[in-house]
């Protein structure tokens, strides 16, 4: 009975070899773009990274980039539940309900969902207040802009959109009445040839500043080539564009929620929560303002976000009214979360409508 | 010159840049076609001109390097095709699917670590005194090379193949292999040929997205691209100057439909998006159900000297 002993012995070794070598916790990652996009993808990717090292080989990672939406991403999210994933992180708004017809289907996996609103028992959702960001650009646009004329180019006509947008439009016109946002959506997150036409579309109009709601630095590339148009980073610093036209940033740091998360499921505590974090928690934080923006500007942008960081400010302070003229907030009062979650309206001053 | 608060020049001057990939690949695919070939791989070929374009403008840090690489590339690859179905007489539609295939995976895999690198930008030549016309100049005449040459490039194909003896061999190979054959012309030559050019001007086309339009790599970037330089060939009827008016029109509804919502135009957005894509259906179905039948005789059918 050599043979039989030979092969329990290999067994064995196998085994044990795969006790020694397995991760307590296996941890998968659906990207909506490449990690190469410099921007959104780019910082999911950094904290899956910040993951990987924080815990090493106690936790194992696994992502896959450029998944479409619909079909495609449940595929991908079932096919990383069966190859043992603990814990999925599902970084784009389209990947809703994918999510959660996976997590009826592996009630033991633990999902995460960004950007989302809907929770269920092993869902939870996760997203930064990114709009008190776009508050600071709006400020800075505002005041920097010459021709009075600011291009927005949009994603998805979805809330999260929507309420950039309007934060960024409410701070640009306290500082600058006689400010214009023309905005354009390309119902994509990351393709750079759209948002570089939609970019060049924009400074062909007058647009001296350019927000961008998409994942690529191609209008980063677009105002350079312009040359007197300024922008701002996009969930990534996009340094590269440092310090013109680039002037500023929004930058997403999700490596700290991730290791807490991570370690829930290790621990044992995981629960299904929905958290919504800005640049007090360190969510969002705001990439150095470079010298092209003038020293007083500077000064406000910077003061802005220590306000808003320390809670005494919020930048949905009333009053404010809809596009429609209707009232929103009376004087003093500031927006509660469920309306700005659901927020498919333009604040007034706004021209043109949200698609439907 | 501002119309409905969009400004003519501007809007001309950006149609043209954002034509222009199409345009070369779509003024190389009539040229295989005349010759009696569909090769419906040029997204796979200017998708590799544009991964190969990139990663030798970005190394030596000299556009047009990148341009003349991506044409060897386009050209390189579409060998492959010609090899394929002049010699071992596959199927030209299925091989040509295929060419597409392997031009997006292998340019994905080969392009990786480009990804989020800036690259050298061409110039702006201004040509004397053309550009100074008021109006025209900057309409016109202030392009990048690469826009001059796309319409050269048209200009000479169109003189080519209406006025030359080499024009009108390869017509006649396109119209009627058998009877050029019998004539004592090599048809599989010329054609191999004829594609190799086609696959180097979808490469310079493919190149111009990722070095001038965008100018960044990341894979998938020519979008369909190539389908619509397929579409204008048939658009325009196999005719080198109607090979650019499609390619404009398609490029000017592209760019006016961006500036239309920019200045907002209460038009709904997805009418808006959709709109190049949905005036290429028309005109195509307009151009089969009304339009003279032009394509050539012998478009798409396989040839072998024994038969």
């Amino acid at each position: 009975m050599k043979f039989k002993s030979v092969l329990s012995g290999v067994l064995l070794a196998f085994g044990f070899g795969t006790v020694a070598f397995a991760a307590d916790v296996k941890v998968g990652f659906v990207y909506v773009g490449p990690v190469g996009d410099y921007g959104w993808t780019y910082e999911h990717n950094e904290g899956r990274l910040a993951v990987e090292e924080h815990f090493g080989d106690r936790v194992e990672t696994i992502y896959q980039e450029s998944v479409a939406y619909g079909a495609d991403a449940e595929r991908v999210i079932n096919t990383m539940a069966m190859q043992g994933a603990d814990l999925i992180f599902t970084t784009s708004f389209g990947y809703m309900d994918p999510t959660l017809s996976a997590a009826k289907k592996f009630p033991n996996v633990k999902f995460e969902h960004a950007t989302g609103f809907k929770l269920a028992d092993n869902v939870s959702t996760y997203s930064g207040r990114f709009y008190e960001g776009r508050a600071i650009q709006g400020h800075i646009a505002g005041k920097m802009t010459k021709t009075n004329k600011i291009g927005y180019i949009g994603s998805y006509p979805i809330p999260e959109v929507v309420r950039g947008i309007n934060s960024a439009y409410l701070h640009a016109k306290k500082v600058n009445p006689d400010v214009e946002f023309n905005i354009i959506w390309i119902y994509t997150w990351f393709d750079p040839a759209k948002e570089a036409d939609a970019a060049k579309a924009l400074i062909d109009q007058g647009a001296d500043v350019i927000l961008q709601h998409t994942d690529s630095t191609a209008p980063q590339a677009a105002a350079q080539q312009a040359g007197n148009v300024i922008s701002f980073g996009q969930a990534s610093d996009m340094a590269d564009y440092k310090p013109f036209p680039r002037v500023s940033s929004i930058i997403d740091d999700w490596a700290p929620y991730y290791i807490a998360r991570t370690q829930a499921v290790l621990d044992g505590t995981w629960e299904s929560t929905a958290t919504w974090d800005g640049i007090g928690p360190g969510m969002v934080s705001i990439g150095e303002i470079t010298d092209a923006v003038p020293a007083d500007v500077k000064a406000e942008a910077l003061a802005m976000r220590d306000a808003i960081a320390d809670g005494s400010y919020h930048p949905f302070t009333g009053p404010i009214k809809k596009q429609d003229g209707s009232d929103w907030l009376a004087a003093g009062e500031t927006a509660d979360d469920g309306t700005l979650l659901g927020m498919k309206f333009y604040v007034e001053g706004i021209t043109g409508k949200i698609p439907e | 010159m501002v119309i409905f608060g969009i400004d003519l020049v501007l809007l001309i001057s950006a149609l043209m840049i954002s034509a222009t990939p199409v345009l070369l690949a779509a003024v190389g695919e009539a040229v295989v076609e005349k010759s009696g070939v569909l090769n419906l791989g040029v997204e796979g070929m200017m998708i590799t001109g544009a991964v190969i374009g990139f990663i030798f403008a970005v190394n030596t840090q000299i556009p047009i390097y990148g341009f003349i690489c991506a044409a060897i590339a386009g050209a390189l690859l579409s060998v492959l095709f010609a090899v394929l179905t002049q010699y071992i007489m596959s199927n030209q539609v299925a091989t040509g699917l295929g060419l597409t295939m392997v031009g997006l995976g292998l340019s994905a895999l080969i392009g990786k670590p480009y990804e989020g690198i800036k690259s050298p930008t061409l110039s702006k030549i201004e040509i004397p005194i053309l550009s100074d016309i008021p109006i025209l100049g900057p309409m016109i005449f202030s392009h990048d090379a690469i826009v001059y040459f796309s319409v050269i490039l048209v200009a000479t194909v169109a003189y080519v193949i209406n006025r030359t003896h080499v024009g009108l061999v390869l017509r006649a190979v396109g119209e009627n292999q058998e009877a050029a054959h019998a004539l004592g012309y090599k048809v599989v030559r010329i054609r191999f040929l004829a594609i190799m050019f086609g696959g180097a001007a979808a490469g310079i086309g493919g190149a111009y997205i990722s070095l001038a339009r965008v100018p960044q790599w990341t894979e998938g970037m020519t979008a369909g691209a190539g389908w619509i330089a397929l579409a204008i060939v048939v658009f325009a009827s196999w005719k080198p100057w109607r090979v650019l008016l499609g390619a404009y029109l398609f490029g000017g509804i592209t760019v006016l439909q961006l500036n239309l919502q920019a200045i907002g135009v209460a038009i709904p957005v997805e009418i808006l998006s959709m709109s190049p894509y949905l005036v290429t259906i028309v005109v195509l179905v307009g151009i089969s159900l009304f339009g003279h039948h032009t394509a050539p005789g012998s478009l798409a059918r396989p040839f072998h000297a024994s038969q």
